[in-house]
């Protein structure tokens, strides 16, 4: 295994510790009693976590595809299976997208939940353990385990803390994520009884019949286009994003849909490669279709978090295309769209979640003319919506930019395709700004507190108070990183570069070694006919 | 022959005697409660301490080796933990109580008898005994609300009898082409014949139907709703557990028996155990009587365990053995949740879950626990089992019965989750909270950690299983 882990050469086992951090403070937080203890617990429990992360990117190695800071330790020897867990170029930033990402989770969750406090922290802290390990597992069935394990604190966040349809949007979102699973177990276990081994690199070397690629490329593709999730099955996605509270939509936005892409990555391009050449023209339509689709779907949402839902199957849409069109520039271009949507979509979770406090509405008829009174708000949002667009400066920019460049290198008919997602990803960003700055079409602010004298009976309930230095310090962070990415997304690249030569090296050899097959199959087959 | 050999059934006849002489007398709910209690502790103990012991006796009819005493622990478990977690016999009527104890040991000691027969009439003899006093059983029940008992009593002796008299036959045949009753004398000859004499198939298929009735698997089922339905809580955990356990043993030494190619029989119980998973999988989605509910959920997993004992490899059988005990635990946990919810011992239904997190949050755990444990999320001992029984299918190259096996899990997932979301659901009015004595919590967070603990580390037990297996050959 030696040659494809580079063991962890710091003071403390880094990715074994991301994990257990959590769940060691989860089990803490059954002992605390006070919400506010509680909340503060899982800040600290969070920013810890977040902070001994901090090495994965000042210690990584950029210049080799091995996985890094790899521990491995027998588990179940009887079936061969060990907890091996490691980090390379592709899932690193993903780690730490997760591990940045939570402690804001607990923060923009602090006035939003008001019951079962200490259940709330508990899978929240539970369900970052899980996110880290399905992206650090080196090990089918330990990703798997992860993966499934997460569904369970992720549905209860949506069931017990959600809107007014959370049973159905619960109910909904366990259901197409397992039925999508499942089938990823039934192709984690052939592959054990073909190779004998669960260990993922090890998987990647052996070369597989086509029959049998095709099958094992549908079965986890199945899975990660239901969690991108892309456009025939998505559906799941809005009735999730609308009924979860904040910090549900956040993880839900900021990490999940990741995991889609990460799969794609992970196993279906390097187990599959032959597979993935005869399903690449389906799978740049259905990204093209998703792009445009999902942007269709959201010009006409008058529900803030459901035009970001939708706007989120399109910008997923990007990642499937930047990762099927096969170039180096088009994977990167994913992955860095992977990251930035994890910051932007997140950022705009938290916005409506901010607004959601103090007006108790979505809509955005609720939430215009907000200009005069909350500056600092619409600034961030305004900030926030331009880089959800990929306005030039911000981080989407770059990344969409970049999947744009490889769309038009291969295929130009899909690159204008794509253009129009982005065009109309303007219009609709462009329009909620609009009405939630200024005013709605008719000129008028249409939540109270606005003074009208036709407020709903309940205009004293709320007045539009700006954002406090909680608030500002969420989205500041988030901020930060929109320009960092924006200007700078080399460190980010760099990166993922070996790690992604790598695999589009491991897929070329793959499809070489098939087609070897295929001539040598026909010559036995001509030698044989002689 | 030595008395440590006969430890379990030598702790059982004990109980059944003290309790015997305890339904003479006139004695306190609570102390038969605690008597029959410390009894079964001791039970498990000698089960426990038996454990290593391997030996054949009695004219070669009683075998003890690691895979009777694996079953031997589990059934006592078994009855342990439905004791335990039953807390004074709310579904039972108050003169019935001692008997009632009596006849749940009389069949403990049947099943445990059954994980160590090795012969044909040693194991009718035993499954007969643990058989009639489950039959007496089931009409025990309060009779001031139900009188489903009566006709869940008289459906499961009526269909238990037609069982065995098909199990008789099959093994008439079997002895008619065999000439003999041992199953290791059996083994020798029977791989080979089922290739060439249609008698011994259908030989082996009625002889199976006996424990299909007992697995309650397809196409036996039919009464094990009503049945679970019409008894007492208590009874109902029991016999939708432990004689499953006892059964699935007896099957892994048949399917050894008819060797490790199970031959033309494969397609029969492929077709039985697709069957199973399907017809409880569908039927359990519209239910709304929670042991109704279970029994159609414990059909379905009688199917995946099928799956198991088809591959008839070291690991199949083995996974089989594993999954069983974790069934147990999983679906014992579920019906600890109903007892504690059913003050009278009644049947309930989703309604009687409504807020049961914020009325006693420690069972609504426990049941989530359960539930997502038999749906097969990880990291439980369902999930770690399912892993292993498709595994050993997969290996046998059976693709089609493990595809139809996850998209019944995937069906499964949704009244396992109306379990969970019922519980969890907010209610604006909770209803009265459940209060829960001390040891009443410590078998609660005993069933959480057994549940996922078992499936986090599951080298061990699948070692034992193994190691059972091994034993037989």
């Amino acid at each position: 295994m030696e040659k494809f882990l580079i063991a962890n050469t710091l003071s403390y086992p880094i990715l074994s510790m991301i994990m257990i951090v959590p769940v060691i403070g989860a089990l803490i937080t059954l002992f605390l009693k006070n919400d506010t203890v509680l909340k503060a617990w899982g800040f600290i429990v969070t920013v810890v976590t977040m902070v001994i992360s901090f090495p994965l990117y000042s210690a990584f190695d950029s210049s080799t595809p091995k996985y890094q800071f790899a521990e491995l330790r027998t588990w179940f020897p009887s079936v061969n299976l060990d907890y091996v867990v490691g980090v390379d170029g592709i899932s690193v930033l993903l780690v730490l997208l997760t591990t940045f990402v939570m402690p804001l989770c607990i923060l923009c969750s602090w006035n939003y939940i008001k019951v079962r406090m200490k259940e709330f922290i508990f899978v929240t802290l539970l369900m970052e353990a899980a996110m880290i390990g399905v992206f650090v597992s080196l090990n089918t069935v330990l990703f798997y385990i992860f993966w499934e394990g997460m569904l369970v604190p992720m549905y209860l966040l949506i069931a017990v803390w959600g809107g007014a349809r959370r049973d159905y949007a619960s109910i909904k979102f366990f259901l197409y994520t397992f039925v999508g699973s499942i089938f990823l177990l039934v192709a984690v276990i052939a592959l054990y009884v073909t190779t004998g081994t669960f260990f993922i690199p090890a998987l990647m070397e052996h070369s597989y019949s086509m029959t049998y690629q095709l099958l094992v490329f549908l079965s986890f593709a199945l899975s990660f286009a239901i969690k991108m999730p892309v456009y025939p099955l998505h559906t799941w996605l809005p009735a999730a994003h609308v009924e979860a509270p904040t910090a549900g939509s956040v993880i839900l936005a900021s990490i999940l849909l990741k995991m889609g892409g990460y799969g794609f990555l992970r196993f279906c391009l390097p187990l599959a490669p032959n597979a993935t050449m005869v399903c690449i023209p389906y799978m740049i339509a259905i990204s093209v279709v998703s792009i445009i689709i999902g942007g269709y779907l959201a010009l006409g949402q008058t529900d803030i978090k459901k035009l970001i839902a939708y706007s989120s199957v399109a910008h997923m849409g990007f990642v499937t295309l930047g990762i099927f069109l096969l170039s180096s520039t088009g994977i990167k271009g994913a992955m860095l769209q992977m990251i930035n949507h994890g910051i932007t979509t997140g950022a705009l979770f938290i916005c409506v979640g901010i607004i959601y406090e103090r007006t108790h509405s979505r809509e955005i008829k609720d939430n215009s003319a907000l200009g005069m009174q909350m500056p600092i708000y619409v600034t961030f949002l305004a900030i926030f919506s331009l880089s959800s667009f990929g306005f030039p400066g911000t981080n989407s920019f770059v990344s969409e930019f970049m999947v744009l460049i490889a769309a038009f290198a291969k295929y130009p008919l899909v690159g204008a395709a794509s253009i129009i997602g982005a065009i109309m990803a303007a219009a609709y960003m462009l329009r909620l700004l609009q009405k939630m700055i200024w005013a709605d079409s008719d000129g008028h602010a249409h939540h109270a507190g606005h003074g009208d004298a036709h407020g709903e009976g309940h205009a004293a309930e709320h007045h539009l108070f700006d954002l406090n230095l909680r608030e500002i310090g969420t989205l500041g962070f988030l901020m930060f990183f929109v320009f960092w990415v924006g200007f700078n997304p080399k460190p980010l690249l760099n990166m993922m570069g070996s790690s992604v030569d790598h695999l589009l090296q491991q897929v070329e050899t793959g499809v070489q070694k098939g087609s070897l097959d295929k001539v040598s199959q026909v010559v036995r087959v001509k030698t044989e006919g002689r | 022959m030595q008395i440590t050999q006969l430890l379990p059934e030598i702790a059982l006849s004990i109980m059944v005697l003290v309790l015997f002489a305890t339904s003479l007398g006139k004695f306190k709910a609570g102390t038969l409660n605690l008597t029959a209690l410390a009894l079964s502790a001791i039970a498990l103990f000698a089960a426990v301490a038996g454990c290593c012991e391997h030996c054949v006796l009695f004219f070669d009819t009683y075998r003890v080796d690691p895979l009777s005493q694996i079953f031997k622990i589990i059934t006592t478990l078994g009855l342990f933990l439905v004791i335990s977690s039953s807390s004074g016999l709310r579904g039972i009527a108050e003169n019935l109580k001692a008997e009632y104890y009596m006849f749940l040991a009389i069949g403990a000691f049947g099943l445990v008898s059954l994980a160590s027969s090795v012969e044909l009439l040693t194991i009718l003899m035993s499954l007969e005994i643990s058989a009639f006093s489950l039959y007496i059983i089931i009409p025990f029940r309060h009779p001031h609300h139900y009188r489903d008992h009566l006709e869940a009593a008289i459906k499961y002796f009526l269909f238990g009898t037609i069982a065995t008299g098909l199990m008789l036959f099959g093994m008439s045949y079997l002895f008619g082409v065999t000439g003999t009753t041992y199953l290791a004398e059996m083994a020798k000859v029977l791989p080979k014949l089922l290739h060439t004499e249609p008698l011994a198939v259908v030989g082996m298929i009625l002889l199976f139907c006996g424990f299909f009735y007992k697995l309650a698997l397809f196409p036996l089922h039919f009464l094990a709703p009503d049945v679970y339905t019409g008894a007492a809580n208590e009874t109902t955990s029991f016999i939708a557990t432990v004689p499953k356990a006892t059964a699935i043993a007896v099957l892994v030494r048949l399917a050894h028996t008819a060797g490790a190619e199970v031959g033309q029989l494969t397609w029969v119980l492929a077709v039985f155990a697709v069957g199973s998973m399907t017809v409880g999988n569908l039927s359990a989605l519209v239910q709304q009587d929670l042991k109704r509910l279970l029994a159609y959920s414990s059909i379905a997993h009688a199917g995946y365990v099928m799956l198991g004992v088809l591959s008839a490899n070291e690991l199949g059988l083995a996974s089989v053995i594993y999954y069983m005990g974790g069934y147990l635990l999983m679906n014992l946990s579920c019906f600890y949740v109903i007892y504690q919810l059913a003050p009278a011992g009644e049947n309930l239904t989703f309604d009687h879950l409504k807020g049961l997190y914020k009325r006693s949050p420690l069972l609504a755990f426990v049941l989530a626990t359960g539930a997502f444990g038999m749906t097969g999320i990880p990291p439980t001992i369902g999930f770690t089992g399912k892993l292993l029984v498709f595994t050993a299918a997969i290996q046998k190259g059976f693709y089609t019965l493990v595809i139809l096996g996850v998209i019944n899990a995937a069906i499964s997932a949704f009244y396992y989750l109306k379990l969970v979301r019922a519980s969890y659901s907010q209610e604006d009015e909770p209803g009265e909270s459940v209060a829960l004595s001390f040891p009443v919590k410590v078998l609660g967070v005993f069933f959480i950690a057994a549940i996922i603990l078992t499936g986090v580390l599951p080298q061990s037990f699948i070692a034992l299983a193994k190691e059972a297996v091994a034993g037989m050959l």
